[in-house]
């Protein structure tokens, strides 16, 4: 059971080919759009819901569902809006960027199919900052569109007005917060808002808004062409469809690549990215799915199935399917201390305990990193990522926490381990 | 990046910058890019404006760019937005230089994929050539600073460097791109490594291999 | 109405309250940093997490989250407790422990909520983080290693002031909460940020060191620097006000207070006349009460005696004086210093109508003549909700700076009869028209063109009264209410040639037109009636003294003595008294009591707390004729009165906010 090549939906993930328009085109986007649209909104999500497709941006919520949530109609003159989180910058993520710059005509065409499902009348792309050439293909690939009457007025024919935006970002993680994206968009500080409301009531302009990813909104036209059983052929019940999986870390050759839901991992390592450096008895721990997920210890992680489900029994998620693996040269404490910096440097500072709790999690990992730390204070750091998960406006704050927890679930011994030494190495040097 | 904070207001920033306005081509996209969001919400506009000139200020002056206080200002009145709103947003924002900034400006990723990768060995590569964390050289040719992860975690360790990215790289790599740079040309973007084409498995295709010769249509297959 | 239920108490909430009004309303005390009545609601303090059911299994901000049908909300379980412990343990771990040199000390909620809600020590033995000094002005003292980053000064400054001076800038824990490039804040109400911030990261600069509040008395009274009358609060200690703080009164100043009435506190204790002055041979030489007295006495004016009330005074030093002029026959009585001689004969036509509170349901609303932000500074955040509910606003007098959007019709007093069309449909299609009629409209024939202006638009109207006249002085309406009006203004004084006229506290008076009179002041404060008395009888300032004031909705309020007036200075009714008797008149008091009784039977309204009723406004006169260009009044708006022009912070804010000019930092 191998994902073959004519089920993928991106095929030009690796960019072999052009992005443009003419290129997309010959490999079957923007394929007589307007006959999807005709379908009529209510088709379009129910076909999307029947495909089990969940939301590719880490959370997993149906992406169908998510649209059906969306205003039928204006009741009050205010316009719907669709926006597209390409801010990706969870570490370990690099696949929406491998859309973006080879295959932008899937994004663009989805963002009108989604767009009108949902009664929008525009769709704001929101691109990290950082993306730079990605932006200027994206920006190109746009103007492409337009140019031929794909989207703009009457939208690929279809009677139905559409524009796309493309919005760049500056450097925030938090930005991929959905409404600290839509906070951002407007020009102010990306600071998450409280919830509710909900921005499928009030979000962009205070009009109703839904935030896809990029890859969720990219897969629409495929799944729409292909049928919703075509994609729930893929991976197990409520895991279904294909995905982009993004390898780092210390495997023989890191790759982004598409392959089916539930694919065990070890399959996925061993098919696409030559194995773990120095065999599989190398392995130490995987993070699975983006620095947010705590992270697996090796014998936990084999034979696991890369979805939402398995990766849950694991103690782990799926997030963006961003798998950082690491084997056993790695200083595992120092690989979490630097994902606690990342979320020191990223707490977008509104609310107390991510403000506050980011930087102390983080010098304590950093002490415990050098075993300048006393064993209770393992138990104290645990405490204090307890004080932060669920209590703050957003979920930085867990995501802050779930990595220490994760470490301190499995390597305890590891950091007892370091805290001793040092101290053995005082109690010689006194 | 705790040790942000902006160039001090000084006469001298403001006879330098006090005048400052769009180019003729910025002041055309200027307008283009505030027609991007709904009439009454140009305030939209005010990240990518920042944006716009920042680069012109680093074309202005042959750096990445910054934003001089009197610059933001500008950018304020532009949008009619209170000034203290722009520079909230210009400190939040880490893309934005507030101080500053080299001819080229090195950025190496340090976070956990990077890092498993061999970014200290890059960042080790930046110091033997003498640039240091938070500081320009001398010459005024690299500011060197350890960013966050950019997204490039299946080609790391990477540096972005003014509008492109290294990825891949070597302590040899990235010495090498840096002497290119220095001498004044343009080293290969992109993966470093060699045969590497950007993130597919290297030199081992193991799906779309029809798509390395041709733009093949899968449709027929379906 | 839905019913919730709090730790088992079941009950009813309006429509629209939030978790924490219910669990108010419940009798349950939810600890807040960031929350305020008064702002928008930010939930980034974390500290008001109660547990709720149904919804997720972790606490929810209980400012944020809308009451609804059904709810369980329980704010004393072990996870609320735990929430609350884990929020203060991390506003604490960069807090320094310096309160005993914090001015906040002993009314610091970060200290009150640690001790009621915090774990009682720390875990923390990274390093603290320190934040750089930044300056905010003259009045408003910052240590920003305090801060909690509530961001309430920050919202306040957006959307009661309207201004934007201070921002949050950076990220994470580098946050800093700051104005531009540390300019001074320079908005009329800027001071009140002090009293939001719930830490001592903004105090007032002041009073810093001065006191520490449990040592301080504190009395009720109302700000007379302008015509609002705010409802103000004395800390004093022995004999010294110390400093001035709000009061909530939703009708009048909501919480908030202008800079100049918050900081005029220590011209209190500058240049008073704290003895009585005697003019000899055209030089002020210090006497005894008897020699001033018996000076004033041997003057026998008769019935040329005429009394000019200041802008500070209270309703019965006014009846006192109008008392002892009266038993001399004279009636030649007049508050409006400066000149105005605008028709007082209905005092429906010289009241704010729509109250303060109310203008805020206008729906058009047209300023003729003043300059709110300077003449009453709180009225201008009432506008401004006005207008963020919709209204539209526009402003006849030179422009100034709202701070909300209004269109300019113009200079010229004129301009309120040629409206434009687009003008005249909008106030012809409000529901709820109003004007606001101020001083420099009333000096150009503002008033009679308004009362045309209120029949044109039908300004009163069934639950509705858009009629309002915006006067400045504190003494205003109570003046009018006593006949401190002549028909002609001051002119009629003037012409009259009074051989005697007594100031009270009138310092805004051109003296010179009465050089042929002997000239008595009663005044606290050594300014200009001073400069030009002939005598000099010391009172008491209005800190010093119970009164009785009238804003200018005619709301009835009462202030009470908080310190004893400095060296010889009595209290003003005392001086009129000992001046009777010098006179050998009778004025049929002889306690502040019976004054008072005697000042409630001639005008029973000042005997009612609350607003006084004016009865319907009178018909526009027939040819009133508005005209030329309007000028306001203020100049310098901290320097209003002769105790802010006493007042060395008022002075300094006028000197650097004003004028520019860069004050010498004392070695700080």
């Amino acid at each position: 059971m191998a994902l073959l090549d004519r089920d993928r939906i991106f095929t030009n993930v690796y960019g072999y080919q052009p992005w443009n328009l003419p290129a997309a085109q010959a490999r079957g986007d923007w394929d007589n759009t307007k006959a999807l649209l005709e379908r009529g909104r209510d088709a379009i999500i129910q076909e999307m819901k029947d495909s089990g497709l969940r939301g590719r941006g880490g959370a997993g919520f149906p992406t169908g569902m998510k649209w059906s949530f969306m205003p039928k109609e204006s009741k009050d003159g205010r316009p719907s809006f669709l926006v597209i989180n390409a801010d990706e910058s969870e570490p370990g993520s690099c696949k929406d960027r491998e859309i973006i710059r080879h295959d932008p005509h899937k994004l663009i065409e989805g963002a009108l199919v989604a767009g009108f499902a949902m009664g929008a009348r525009a769709a704001y792309i929101y691109i990290r900052g950082e993306y730079i050439r990605e932006a200027e293909t994206l920006f190109a690939a746009v103007a492409e569109a337009y140019e031929a009457g794909l989207i703009g007025r009457n939208a690929s024919g279809s009677g139905y007005d559409f524009d796309v935006f493309v919005h760049r970002g500056a450097g925030a993680y938090i930005c991929g917060e959905e409404t600290a994206m839509i906070e951002s968009l407007e020009g102010k500080k990306g600071q998450p808002r409280l919830k509710p409301p909900f921005p499928a009531g009030a979000g962009l302009y205070g009009c109703p808004t839904t935030v896809n990813n990029v890859e969720s909104i990219a897969v629409a036209p495929t799944i729409l062409r292909r049928g919703a059983t075509w994609f729930s052929s893929f991976g197990r019940d409520n895991n279904k469809g294909t995905k982009l999986f993004q390898i780092s870390g210390h495997v023989e050759r890191p790759c982004v690549v598409e392959e089916e839901m539930s694919i065990p991992f070890r399959e996925l390592i061993e098919r696409h990215c030559g194995g773990i450096r120095g065999g599989w008895d190398n392995l130490l721990a995987v993070i699975p799915g983006g620095s947010s997920v705590p992270l697996v210890p090796a014998a936990d992680i084999l034979d696991a199935p890369m979805d939402f489900d398995g990766l849950r029994a694991v103690g782990s998620g799926l997030g963006t399917a961003a798998v950082i693996v690491m084997d056993k040269s790695t200083d595992i404490v120092r690989a979490i201390a630097r994902l606690s910096y990342f979320y020191k440097h990223e707490s977008c500072g509104q609310c107390t305990p991510c403000r506050e709790g980011t930087g102390w999690m983080w010098r304590v990992m950093e002490r415990l990193r050098t075993g300048d730390a006393a064993v209770e204070e393992i138990d104290m750091l645990q405490q204090v990522t307890k004080q932060v998960e669920g209590h703050t406006i957003c979920a930085l704050g867990d995501a802050a926490a779930w990595p220490i927890q994760g470490l301190i679930k499995h390597f305890r011994p590891e950091i007892e381990r370091r805290i001793h030494e040092k101290g053995a190495l005082r109690e010689a040097a006194e | 990046m705790a040790d942000r904070h902006p160039e001090p207001d000084s006469p001298e920033l403001r006879a330098r910058w006090g005048q400052f306005d769009w180019t003729g081509d910025n002041a055309a996209k200027a307008k283009e890019i505030v027609a991007r969001y709904p009439a009454g919400r140009q305030r939209s506009a005010v990240m990518p404006l920042l944006d716009l000139a920042q680069r012109q200020v680093g074309a202005e002056e042959n750096t990445q760019g910054w934003l001089p206080i009197p610059v933001i200002e500008f950018v304020a009145r532009y949008l009619d937005m209170p000034v203290i709103r722009v520079l909230e947003v210009a400190t939040f924002y880490t893309m934005y230089n507030i101080a500053p900034i080299g001819r080229f400006h090195v950025q190496v990723c340090g976070t956990t994929p990077c890092m498993l990768r061999g970014s200290d060995d890059i960042l080790a590569a930046c110091k033997a050539k003498g640039l240091k964390k938070g500081h320009t050289t001398p010459d005024g040719l690299f500011s060197l600073t350890e960013v966050e992860c950019m997204g490039n975690c299946a080609s790391a360790p990477m540096v972005q460097i003014n509008d492109d990215n290294y990825e891949d790289l070597t302590a040899d790599s990235i010495t090498h791109i840096l002497d290119e740079l220095a001498a004044g040309r343009q080293p290969k973007t992109g993966t470093q490594w060699p045969g590497r084409h950007t993130v597919e498995p290297v030199g081992a295709p193991t799906s779309l291999i029809a798509m390395v010769s041709e733009n093949h249509d899968y449709r027929g297959e379906w | 109405m839905p019913k919730v239920k709090v730790y088992g108490i079941e009950l009813d909430v309006p429509a629209g309250a939030t978790v924490l009004q219910a669990c108010e309303l419940a009798g349950k005390e939810i600890p807040r940093f960031c929350y305020h009545e008064r702002l928008s609601i930010a939930g980034n303090c974390r500290m008001c997490l109660v547990e709720v059911k149904p919804g997720p299994p972790k606490p929810q901000a209980s400012c944020a989250l809308p009451a609804a049908e059904g709810q369980e909300i329980r704010t004393d379980s072990e996870m609320v407790k735990k929430a609350r412990e884990g929020v203060m343990e991390f506003l604490l771990i960069n807090h320094p422990l310096d309160c005993p040199i914090c001015d906040q000390g002993g009314e610091c909620d970060l200290q009150d909520q640690s001790v009621a809600y915090g774990r009682g020590g720390s875990r923390y033995h990274e390093e603290k983080r320190a934040v750089t000094q930044k300056t905010m002005g003259p009045l408003i003292k910052t240590v920003m290693t305090r801060c909690i980053h509530c961001t309430r000064c920050v919202r306040f400054s957006e959307e009661v002031a309207g201004v934007d001076e201070i921002g949050a800038l950076y990220r994470g824990e580098g946050m800093q909460i700051a104005t531009y490039l540390e300019q001074a804040a320079k908005h009329e109400l800027s001071a009140n940020v002090i009293d939001l911030c719930p830490v001592g990261a903004l105090t007032s600069r002041p009073y810093a060191f001065e006191a520490r509040p449990w040592e301080l008395k504190k009395t009720l009274s109302i700000d007379v620097s302008d015509a609002v009358g705010a409802n103000i609060r004395l800390d004093s200690r022995g004999r010294e006000v110390l400093r001035i703080l709000p009061r909530v009164n939703d009708d009048v100043n909501e919480e908030w207070l202008a800079d100049r009435a918050r900081f005029l506190v220590d011209g209190l204790t500058r240049r008073r006349l704290d003895k009585p002055w005697l003019r000899v041979d055209g030089k002020l030489q210090a006497a005894t009460w008897a020699q001033a007295l018996a000076g004033v006495g041997k003057v026998n004016p008769g019935s040329s005696i005429a009394v000019i009330a200041g802008d500070l005074v209270d309703a019965e030093t006014m009846f006192a004086a109008k008392a002892l002029a009266g038993a001399l026959g004279s009636s030649l009585l007049e508050g409006r210093q400066t000149g105005l001689a605008y028709d007082t004969s209905n005092l429906a036509a010289m009241a704010f109508n729509s109250t303060l509170a109310g203008i805020e349901d206008a729906d058009a609303i047209l300023i003729y003549g003043s300059h709110v932000r300077d003449e009453a500074p709180l009225l201008n955040p009432r506008l401004r909700k006005a207008v963020k509910k919709g209204a539209k606003v526009y402003l006849i007098g030179p422009w100034w700076e709202p701070t909300y959007a209004a269109t300019h019709l113009g200079d010229d007093a004129g301009a309120i009869n040629t409206l434009p069309d687009d003008v005249a449909a909008v106030f012809a299609n409000a529901a709820r028209p109003a004007i606001v009629i101020g001083g420099g409209a009333l000096a150009k024939g503002g008033l009679g063109a308004g009362l045309a202006f209120a029949e044109r638009f039908n300004l009163v109207r069934e639950g509705w009264n858009g009629f309002n006249v915006l006067h400045f002085a504190a003494a205003r309406m109570a003046g009018l209410m006593l006949g401190y009006a002549q028909k002609g203004g001051i002119a009629d004084i003037v012409a009259a040639q009074p051989k005697l006229v007594i100031s009270l506290g009138a310092d805004e008076v051109d003296w010179s037109q009465f050089a042929g009179s002997l000239i008595v002041h009663i005044g606290h404060h050594g300014d200009k009636a001073a400069h030009a008395a002939d005598v000099i009888l010391p009172g008491a300032a209005f800190s010093e003294k119970d009164g009785t004031y009238v804003n200018t909705e005619g709301r009835v309020q009462y202030a009470e003595k908080a310190v004893f007036a400095p060296g010889e200075a009595r209290e003003d009714w005392s001086i009129l008294r000992a001046l009777a008797d010098a006179f050998g008149v009778s004025v049929g008091f002889d306690s502040f009591d019976e004054l008072r009784a005697a000042m409630i039977a001639a005008v029973p309204a000042l005997g009612v707390e609350g607003l006084a009723h004016y009865g319907a406004l009178p018909a526009a006169p027939e040819g009133a004729h508005a005209g030329g260009v309007i000028g306001y009044a203020v100049k310098d708006r901290y320097l209003t009165n002769a105790i802010g022009r006493a007042s060395p912070t008022l002075q300094r804010c006028s000197a650097e906010l004003i004028h520019g000019e860069i004050h010498a930092e004392a070695a700080e």
